[in-house]
């Protein structure tokens, strides 16, 4: 595996996505057990260290830890001395010098678990960093696609929504990308950023053609707390124009399925009856996701080449 | 992980001392479910389970064995003790995890465990912890097609296809599993680390 940490898809070779989706189909078979829970993580703690709200990822990781029989600590932001002002590298070498076999880091600014990387002597796993990346979920997207479609040569994957603040979208770009996966970001231009079929993706402003022949479709949230600018006229014409329903599915592949990292605004990038049923498949993302962060806490938890080193 | 691709040309046969053939292997399953079947007077609590790679073919031949011995179909399954074991290192590449399917309950079952080579019994111990997440076997035997010693830990083994004596560095290896049951299999020793075959 590349790297101690896991801090995007960015630095995974190809292998490494294999091997982690490979791992996430045993650990799969780990939770199909009365007894969902293995010894390999016994006496390693883990920590949470979440300075953003969230719940399926704090909660999937959290789950996951227990499963490998780690002891999961959750760090809450409220009721720590980051309210009296205690600077977040300070709250995060505390916490290191208790000795985690990993911290599991969400930030709402881009870079934060690298900053933690490089002064922490516990390999970190960055859980979503602003818009630059969140790696565990781009695995479990993968592995969903791989359990549904079964191969990822020749997929077209349509990732539609506001690219620019993604960090699901570039973690997802990267991830398919490299898996061999066509990607196209469909988005108002006001949202997609300039420069970004240098990384491999192709970008549409007409959702029609971004839809044509789509085997999987990726739905972002609008995320409203982070647009501070205008970027659209208002979310009816938004969901009128890049929000997913039924109809405008058709340009798709017959077999086509519909994702979304969740949380989802329904009636906004995606339609109130589309959200629950097939070809939808969140919820299998989200049951999918656990399996996938055991297997990246298997391959990265308690990995410390620097206190060996 | 560029390795891998580089070692199956020097992993020739003259490194490697072949000391059960095919021949010789067959000969020992059908021995050995023989002797399952003997020391299990009720067979039809039989629950075959195979620890991967090498136990799964084997486990597929003493089944076949039992079958035209008895008439029984025994349940085969699988179970990967990757995640049980005693040895997974602070750092560095962690080992690729195997297929687990157990198609049945073991709950008062006679779960014999199948394995290709049985040295220090840290893999049946982990597959015994294992295996009691499953359920609770009413017995649990062992079958080890090569015995080659250096026991760590007081694990006997029930019925053994041969012993080997070998020095601690030899690796042995049961060789011949990607195909199905008709393949050749050859259980060969490899000076020190002869590569992967």
């Amino acid at each position: 595996m590349t790297g101690r940490d896991l801090l995007g898809i960015e630095d995974l070779e190809r292998a490494d996505l294999e091997r982690i989706l490979e791992t996430a189909e045993r650990m799969q078979e780990v939770g199909r057990r009365d007894v969902k829970k293995v010894p390999t993580l016994r006496g390693r703690t883990l920590i949470n260290l979440f300075f953003e709200s969230s719940t399926r990822t704090r909660t999937s990781f959290e789950i996951a830890g227990k499963r490998l029989s780690a002891d999961v600590v959750n760090f809450t932001p409220s009721s720590s001395s980051l309210t009296k002002a205690e600077s977040i590298l300070d709250t995060a070498m505390t916490l290191d010098a208790m000795d985690p076999d990993a911290v599991i880091v969400r930030h709402k600014v881009a870079g934060v678990p690298k900053r933690l990387a490089d002064a922490l002597a516990a390999p970190v796993i960055n859980a979503g960093d602003g818009a630059h990346e969140h790696p565990t979920q781009a695995l479990l997207d993968c592995f969903t696609v791989k359990q549904e479609k079964g191969r990822f040569d020749g997929l077209t994957v349509t990732i539609i929504g506001d690219i620019t603040h993604s960090r699901v979208a570039r973690s997802n770009l990267y991830a398919f990308t490299k898996l061999g996966a066509e990607v196209r970001l469909a988005a108002p231009p006001t949202m997609l950023p300039a420069g970004i079929e240098s990384l491999g993706a192709k970008a549409y402003t007409s959702l029609r053609e971004a839809l044509e022949g789509a085997d999987v479709v990726m739905v972002l949230r609008i995320q409203q707390e982070r647009l501070d600018g205008c970027f659209f006229p208002s979310i009816r014409e938004y969901a009128s124009t890049f929000g997913i329903d039924r109809a405008k599915l058709r340009y798709a592949k017959d077999d086509v399925i519909v994702m979304h990292p969740g949380p989802i605004n329904r009636g906004v990038e995606i339609a109130h009856d589309l959200a629950d049923r097939r070809p939808s498949v969140i919820l299998d993302q989200v049951r999918n996701g656990v399996a996938v962060r055991m297997a990246v806490l298997y391959q990265f938890a308690g990995r410390s080449a620097k206190r060996e080193g | 992980m560029a390795a891998s691709s580089a070692s199956p040309i020097r992993a020739s046969a003259d490194e490697a001392r072949v000391v059960l053939d095919d021949v010789a292997i067959r000969r020992a399953l059908v021995r050995i479910a023989h002797e399952v079947v003997e020391r299990n007077e009720t067979w039809r609590d039989l629950y075959l389970v195979a620890i991967p790679n090498g136990g799964v073919p084997l486990a597929r031949i003493i089944a076949a064995q039992v079958r035209e011995i008895t008439g029984l179909e025994l349940p085969v399954g699988i179970l990967d003790t990757t995640l049980y074991r005693d040895d997974l290192v602070a750092s560095g590449e962690r080992p690729p995890l195997r297929r687990t399917e157990m198609p049945s309950a073991v709950d008062d079952r006679v779960v014999v465990l199948v394995d290709d080579v049985v040295s220090t019994g840290r893999t049946i111990r982990a597959a015994m912890d294992a295996l009691m997440d499953f359920g609770r076997p009413r017995s649990v035997q062992v079958v080890g097609l090569v015995d080659r010693g250096h026991r760590e830990l007081p694990i006997k083994i029930d019925f053994v296809g041969k012993n080997v004596p070998t020095q601690r560095e030899e690796r042995v290896k049961l060789r011949g599993l990607d195909g199905d049951l008709e393949g050749p299999l050859e259980v060969v020793i490899l000076e020190n680390d002869g590569g992967r075959a």
